[in-house]
């Protein structure tokens, strides 16, 4: 890769831990470093501060919600997360979400590593077109094909069911993830196969024992990205669940709860709470992933 | 989408020994693997890519509500009845006033925080780039639902905090007022992606080499004549990739504008995205699924030829790349 990636750069230079860090500052850099943090770190408390104001709120009461801005709840309400939870469906649809999610990344691995292993490491009469036809999908405009889709979803038999959501969320050309693929399995050397099919391995062993193991980051990049598009899908699951409140994902069912209980301002933050938390969790573990996955747009 | 995307399809195509002396038929027969393994993605390409972007103009020429199969072929009439709908002209106006606006803000806030963090010798940078990055990864629409608590007249937070310092004597209604509604959700929304526009900024940073900064840091450079000299120019080809991929983005903000307003109030933040959704799902009347594709195909052209200047932008990046590459 021409880049170094951002992770990377961030360490690369300097020493690392917080100590010798300080001391290798000259008086200027020292000052330069303090100035900076003391203006980033109030605006990074606000800007994550809507956060922590709906963690807060789906621990208090309403009324101590509409009494003050202080973060701490004085009486904390784990029952607004069991209220959430059973009454108002949270748990049903933390289930749906769930499948369709680790449907749709399935789905999704599966065909793009594939097709990137081939594009990577084979020559074939029509690669050229099936690239150029690929590269077209760049410039389709997207998010405006919601009513065909509605209707292909619909003629398959599929609508009103988890499958036609999981299926509609797994959809696309998936060309970052593809070039990804390609370029990662095409700098591979070329005695990995050789040996293998000496010892009797077929095309597709070669593939799903020996090379995929190998791309393991990108398999990472891929699963994160579409755990993201998936987790947080809003228009397609809303449109193809619309008779079927049972089979809404989180994303619709809080939607929907807000529509009916407008009032009850702590369970709807317990709510999204729930629907944020796994999310955030996986991001922090893994954000190098989320980086990378997102940084592939510019410099794939 | 990807500066290098047409660069590294480029090297696919030309790998490996061209393969001679044989039939067509025989180097698709020995290449079969090669369509099988790409097969299941094409069909989910088909699909959901390809198959839409025909398909919704054959709807645009029906008249059709979607329960029924009763399809009537109508020419251009819901071309006509669209350029005479008032609403379409507002919502149409409303897309591109708030990517007038937005795009710029966020493009701008984003370079100068990916400067600030792009300081290898600021070791706190990761920390505050992931802060920043946050938003990015949650969900649009309970963002959406979140902050129109956020925002609630009603001692919603934002209201309380603006009370308290006695910035305003009086609660406003951000999300209830049409003066208001659209820029509130346009503040969201730059809070929600900034993040990526900044990943976008720090992927395209990392072209400069950092032994220019200390080369000119030992000339005596001072930190701002580095950026304007050195940082900016080499960057400006990424400039047109990212502005162009976030003038995209901000045309899909459906998840934040109908969990925040729904359009409204009186359709003061009806967004295309929304009016397409009201006219082709929306709870009140009959479905019009061939008159809201129309919608979406008019705005869709829109959106193409954005895109096709993206196209030209990335051409133009990956020259200049290809420039700074040999000398």
């Amino acid at each position: 890769m021409a880049f170094r990636t951002i992770s990377q750069s961030a360490q690369a230079h300097g020493p690392t831990d917080a100590k010798s860090w300080w001391k290798s500052l000259t008086g200027k850099g020292r000052l330069r470093a303090v100035i900076t943090t003391a203006i980033l770190l109030p605006i990074g408390f606000g800007w994550i501060y809507p956060f922590l104001w709906m963690v807060s709120a789906g621990f208090k009461t309403t009324d101590e919600i509409f009494s003050g801005l202080g973060l701490w709840p004085s009486d904390p309400q784990p029952r607004n997360f069991t209220r959430a939870w059973t009454d108002a469906r949270i748990g049903e649809y933390f289930l749906n979400t769930v499948i369709v999610t680790v449907g749709s990344m399935l789905i999704v691995l599966v065909t793009v590593s594939m097709m990137g292993y081939v594009l990577g490491r084979y020559q074939f009469p029509g690669k050229k077109a099936v690239i150029v036809a690929f590269a077209v999908t760049v410039f389709l405009p997207e998010g405006y094909t919601i009513i065909p889709i509605f209707e292909l979803v619909n003629r398959l038999g599929l609508a009103n069911s988890l499958a036609g959501v999981t299926l509609a969320l797994a959809g696309g050309a998936h060309v970052v993830m593809v070039l990804l693929f390609a370029g990662y399995f095409a700098q591979l050397p070329k005695e990995l196969e050789e040996a293998a099919v000496v010892d009797g391995a077929g095309f597709f062993r070669v593939f799903w024992e020996i090379m995929l193991p190998l791309a393991k980051p990108i398999v990472a990049t891929t699963i994160i990205l579409q755990f993201m598009h998936s987790w947080n899908a809003f228009l397609v699951p809303l449109v193809l669940t619309l008779s079927r409140p049972d089979l809404r994902t989180l994303a619709v069912g809080i939607y929907a709860f807000r529509g009916e209980y407008f009032t009850d301002w702590s369970g709807m933050a317990a709510a999204a709470t729930i629907s944020l938390a796994p999310i955030v969790i996986v991001f922090l573990f893994l954000q190098r992933y989320f980086v990378e996955g997102v940084a592939g747009a510019v410099k794939t | 989408m990807a500066t290098g995307s047409a660069q590294r399809a480029d090297t696919l195509m030309s790998q490996g020994p061209p393969a001679s002396g044989k039939t067509l038929w025989q180097r698709v027969w020995a290449a079969r693997w090669s369509y099988l393994f790409m097969l299941p993605n094409l069909i989910l390409a088909a699909m959901f890519t390809f198959y839409p972007t025909v398909m919704s103009w054959y709807f645009s020429f029906l008249d059709w509500s979607g329960f029924t199969s009763d399809k009537e072929w109508i020419g251009l009439e819901n071309f006509r009845e669209i350029i005479n709908d008032s609403y379409f002209w507002d919502a149409y106006q409303r897309s591109f006033l708030f990517m007038i606006v937005a795009v710029p803000i966020q493009v701008v806030l984003a370079l100068v925080v990916a400067l600030v963090l792009n300081d290898s010798s600021y070791k706190l940078g990761p920390f505050f780039r992931t802060v920043f990055f946050l938003p990015v990864v949650t969900s649009s629409a309970i963002i959406g639902i979140v902050m129109s608590f956020v925002f609630s007249p009603f001692n919603g937070p934002a209201n309380k905090i603006l009370l308290d310092t006695s910035l305003i004597d009086r609660p406003v209604d951000f999300l209830g007022d049409p003066d208001t509604a659209l820029w509130t959700i346009a503040g969201v929304w730059i809070w929600k992606w900034f993040g990526i526009t900044m990943i976008y900024w720090l992927a395209a940073l990392q072209v400069v080499p950092r032994d220019l900064y200390e080369a000119a840091r030992i000339d005596g450079a001072g930190r701002l004549a580095l950026h304007k000299d050195i940082t900016l120019p080499m960057v400006f080809p990424f400039a047109i990739v990212i502005v162009l991929i976030t003038i995209v983005g901000s045309l899909n903000v459906f998840g934040l504008v109908q969990t925040m307003t729904g359009g409204g109030p009186f359709f003061a933040s009806e967004v295309m995205e929304v009016y397409i959704y009201r006219n082709a799902f929306g709870e009140s009347g009959i479905p019009r699924l061939g008159y809201a594709s129309a919608a979406a195909l008019f705005f869709g052209i829109t959106v193409l030829g954005l895109s096709l200047l993206q196209g030209w932008g990335l051409k133009k990046a990956n020259d200049a790349r290809s420039q700074m590459k040999q000398s």
